[in-house]
């Protein structure tokens, strides 16, 4: 199998020219070329759709926003020049996204802390994770009306204004920021699941070496550290509230102005209705049965202020210190 | 097999007879005779070929940022013969490798200084894609895309021209291409299946086909046997030596043995800088410098 | 308390036990809530689908005729309208919703590319603001700027008048089309695909961007062969997610796609785009206040109880689309 030593086989001959070369090949074809450019077109397009509709809004918001409309309260009349600001609308939107938040938060934040700590048995967890899913999927519309629908039985006729004849309203601040709350809800599971994944194993270890129980843990050692997620989250969720438009309409009662349900203090003001900028900017449009579009801009116009706003906020949180867990 | 027999001999790589998988026969002691002891590399003799110089490198030098990777390297690249590249760890083997190809281009804190010249022009003067579809390149570890066997080894040809040509184009192409990375027995009933479905060895001549396609002039081996089991190791330094008439070979290697086997010409790297070029007899039996000769014989790695 | 090393420390005690059942409790009742909305919907929602059978579905009269009969029923439970045949509203949807989501995927792959692969450094950090910008937009927004200078242009400056009068016996052309409808309703649903592709064409293995290389492919064809077809479970989601979005696009759609339940023709040609259309969802919001009068009530809820099964199915699908990829974003959607 080893041949001994031979006399070493002839040479080969002498190796082939390289082979052909396509050298007149084009390393960009024109179809590529095109892709490129139509990547370049999309990418500069929507830098382009962002700046106009900023500057658009900063111009018509400026041309048409002034302090007054910003204080006073607004009037129900055809004249554009005594039907007032849209002081109760933002106070509206404030209401709703205090609420919303108030009761998304804590659930939220419970329904992550048992899908990443707990999670048993897990095809529950599972399910839990996809109705988290198929609520984030809805339309805030559909959540809307099926709100409606609960709220109108008369278990809950505490929560809103019930008539005479037992027919109960079903709309209020009460039960729009309860759904407000619900669509909230997934973008404060979704963050806050995600900050505490991103907390290493050992720091759960060391706190159960030490003694604590589980539930101890989460409230003293993992929730303060998932404050930065849990924090996004709210954020995002108010985002959303914010401008949101469909759940406003169907569930807080179509009064341009904050009618309280009886004279108790908070309390009232809640079962009552009023609007929101969104409905504002919905109803002085063309759309709605003001003609007042001058109004529309300047609302529409703080309210993309508030969202930008609220957006840079989720930004700088996140962005904030990095809790230093060694390695 | 037994597991009690003796393993296979370690069989030395002999461009001119076929590798045999058969075991010596037993002799009339019912005893299988042990393999004769393994004897030098036989090669192709240099003097009467003159290799073709298809690749040269001018004072090249690499940097990252501030840190030097190579420095002032001068070699030369020929088809006829394999060059291997042989240091320890963080050398600039790889990084000169990589430079051939302008694949260092892809890393953004890469600098380059000094010239490489592809059959005598500057290849910064020319197309990078065109460049690298002459000077191709293999990965230490296989990297088969995604698709069927069949997809992969054309994907070269189909992805470089206007028209798309069709299947039944591409398929000599492709049969001549697996044949010559050696792979086509085991994969020709089956060139619609998944690559990424092939052993580790399969794979990684899935990838020598793959760019053997693409009929490149020069072929840069990034350590392609590091991670393969020893047989696939064998078959696909055998399918490097039967390339090296056609094409310049360019293999770096951690491997010294592997070295010896294959390489006719060596260029050892120390710390970015070109310690020792010459051809393989020279350089592993009498090496001119001293930290080659430390590294040859094993005194560090 | 349990002075216990085991790291994986079940629940021993009672406070944890009770913890964990409390928390479940609150986990499951997201699944209650959501068993509650599927089943009161349809349950208000299915006299209508009684009364109609299949051809609730199906075409045959005007629709805003035969809401208004519903809405105007006499008194008497007996006497209840429920006439329905919905189909231009499905239809409407299914165009508007179909047409947005194809132009958006086109357009997100696209940019994504553009971001990963060709964008100077400037503008790739100067479009990751700007994607979350166009996401951030309410709704009611776009719908502003889509009912006071989109459709006015188009009612005026696009549409010719031959056009106007060659449907003049059947619909009004004035700008409210679902030509605006889906440019709009593109822009919004964009960004979500955007971000999530961008994602995934960066998480692309670099053997594979390398390996296309060193093959001699350009950037182009490597990112659009190997980089999209990695990418392949991301960007399914990605269209999940997107159309789920766009089903349900009540507001803007209502203000800018128009106000009538018509069914486009496409035999009309171009013409056909300038056609308004209004979708299930912007029906519902723009008959919110009838709820209260019963059938009109159950007509409604018979539309969202639609519009709840197909996303309810949409994001049971993206889910378990992204569960193969086993990814999780800021973005969680």
């Amino acid at each position: 199998m080893n041949a001994p030593a031979q006399a070493p086989a002839p040479p080969p001959p002498p190796v082939a020219s390289p082979p052909a070369h396509q050298r007149g090949e084009e390393s960009w074809s024109r179809g590529d070329k095109l892709g490129v450019g139509l990547a370049w077109a999309a990418g500069i397009g929507l830098c382009l759709i962002a700046a106009a509709i900023v500057i658009f809004m900063l111009v018509r918001g400026f041309q048409y926003l002034s302090l007054s409309l910003l204080t006073t309260h607004p009037l129900p009349s055809l004249e554009q020049s005594q039907s007032g600001g849209f002081l109760d609308p933002i106070e509206g939107t404030v209401i709703l996204t205090i609420l919303g938040t108030l009761i998304a938060a804590p659930i939220g934040v419970g329904i992550a802390v048992w899908l990443s700590e707990y999670g048993r048995p897990s095809w529950l967890a599972r399910a839990v994770e996809s109705g988290v899913e198929i609520v984030a999927g809805t339309p805030s519309i559909v959540l809307a009306i099926f709100g409606l629908l609960v709220f109108q039985q008369s278990f809950f006729g505490f929560l809103s204004f019930t008539a005479e004849g037992n027919a109960v309203f079903g709309r209020s601040f009460f039960t729009a920021g309860a759904i407000m709350g619900l669509i909230a809800l997934p973008l404060i599971v979704g963050s806050t699941r995600e900050a505490l994944h991103s907390i290493p194993a050992h720091v759960r270890e060391a706190s159960y070496a030490l003694g604590k129980d589980r539930i101890s843990t989460i409230r003293r050692v993992l929730l303060p550290a998932s404050r930065r997620g849990i924090g996004t989250g709210i954020t995002l969720g108010m985002g959303r509230i914010v401008g949101d438009t469909a759940i406003v309409v169907v569930l807080l009662g179509a009064s341009l102005q904050i009618q309280p349900e009886n004279g108790t203090p908070v309390w009232g003001l809640l079962k009552g209705t009023g609007s929101t900028l969104t409905t504002y900017v919905y109803n002085n449009s063309p759309a709605g049965e003001g003609g007042a579009p001058e109004k529309a801009y300047a609302a529409a116009f703080v309210l993309l202020i508030v969202v930008i706003f609220l957006n840079f906020a989720v930004d700088l949180i996140a962005r904030g210190k990095e809790p230093g867990w060694t390695r | 097999m037994d597991p009690l027999s003796p393993p296979p001999p370690v069989r030395r790589i002999l461009v001119e007879e076929a590798p045999t998988v058969a075991l010596p026969p037993v002799n009339g002691n019912g005893h299988r005779p042990h393999a004769a002891p393994a004897s030098p590399l036989r090669r192709m003799p240099r003097a009467d070929t003159a290799a073709i110089e298809r690749m040269r490198t001018e004072a090249l030098s690499v940097a990252y940022g501030q840190k030097l990777a190579v420095n002032q390297v001068s070699l030369s690249v020929r088809q006829g013969e394999v060059l291997a590249l042989i240091g320890p760890s963080g050398c600039g083997k790889t990084t000169l490798l990589r430079s051939l190809n302008r694949l260092v281009d892809l890393t953004p804190a890469a600098t380059r200084g000094g010239r490489i010249l592809l059959d005598g022009e500057d290849v910064d003067l020319f197309d990078v894609t065109l460049l690298r579809r002459r000077v191709g390149m293999l990965f230490q570890q296989p990297n088969p895309f995604p698709m069927s066997i069949f997809d992969n080894v054309a994907y070269g040809l189909r992805e470089r021209g206007s028209k798309k040509p069709s299947k039944r184009e591409l398929e000599p192409a492709v049969i001549e291409a697996l044949h010559r990375a050696g792979l086509l027995e085991e994969v020709k009933d089956n060139l619609d299946h998944p690559a990424l479905a092939l052993s580790g060895g399969q794979q990684q001549r899935l990838c020598i086909a793959r760019s053997l396609a693409v009929q490149p002039e020069v072929l840069l081996l990034d350590e392609p046997c590091s991670a393969l089991d020893p047989i696939s190791t064998q078959t696909i330094e055998e399918t490097i030596v039967s390339l090296r008439t056609e094409i310049a070979i360019v293999i770096v290697t951690h491997n010294l043995q592997q070295a010896q086997r294959v390489a006719d010409h060596v260029a050892f790297m120390y710390l970015g800088d070109l310690v020792e070029y010459g051809e393989a007899e020279r350089v592993f039996n009498s090496p001119v410098a001293e930290r080659t000769r430390e590294y040859v014989s094993g005194g560090f790695g | 308390m349990n002075v216990s090393g085991s790291h994986n420390a079940k629940p021993r005690d009672r406070t944890d036990q009770r913890a964990e059942i409390a928390l479940g409790a609150l986990a499951s009742a997201v699944l209650l809530l959501i068993a509650f909305m599927i089943v009161f919907v349809f349950e208000k929602a299915w006299p209508s689908f009684a009364h109609n059978g299949l051809a609730w579905f199906g075409p045959g009269g005007n629709v805003d005729e035969q809401l208004a009969n519903t809405f105007n029923s006499p008194a008497n439970p007996n006497d209840y309208v429920y006439t329905m045949h919905a189909w231009p509203l499905l239809y409407a949807t299914a165009l508007i919703t179909g047409i947005s989501v194809m132009l958006a995927t086109a357009v997100s792959l696209l940019s994504a590319m553009f971001i990963v692969e060709f964008a100077p450094a400037v503008m790739q950090r100067v479009l990751q603001p700007v994607i979350r910008l166009l996401a951030a937009v309410p709704s009611v927004v776009y719908g502003l700027i889509g009912i006071l200078v989109l459709v006015p242009f188009v009612g005026n400056e696009v549409i010719s008048g031959s056009q106007k009068d060659s449907v003049r016996y059947v619909i009004q052309l004035d700008g409210s089309s679902i030509l605006v409808g889906v440019l709009v309703l593109t822009v919004m649903i964009t960004p979500i695909m955007v971000a999530i592709t961008v994602d995934a064409l960066r998480s692309v293995p670099r053997h594979w961007t390398e390996g296309a290389a060193a093959l001699g492919v350009n950037r182009w064809r490597a990112l659009r062969t190997v980089g999209l077809r990695a990418a392949r479970p991301a960007i399914v989601a990605a269209i999940v997610l997107a159309t789920a979005r766009a089903l349900g696009e009540a507001i803007m759609l209502s203000m800018v796609s128009g106000s009538v339940g018509f069914a486009p023709n496409p035999l009309d040609g171009t013409t056909f785009f300038f056609e308004p259309a209004r979708t299930l969802a912007a029906t519902i919001v723009e008959n919110a206040e009838g709820l209260s009068v019963k059938p009109f009530g159950e007509t409604i809820y018979a539309f969202a109880a639609l519009l709840l099964v197909s996303s309810a199915f949409l994001s049971f699908a993206g889910w378990a689309a992204r569960q193969s990829m086993r990814k999780y974003t800021l973005q969680a959607r």
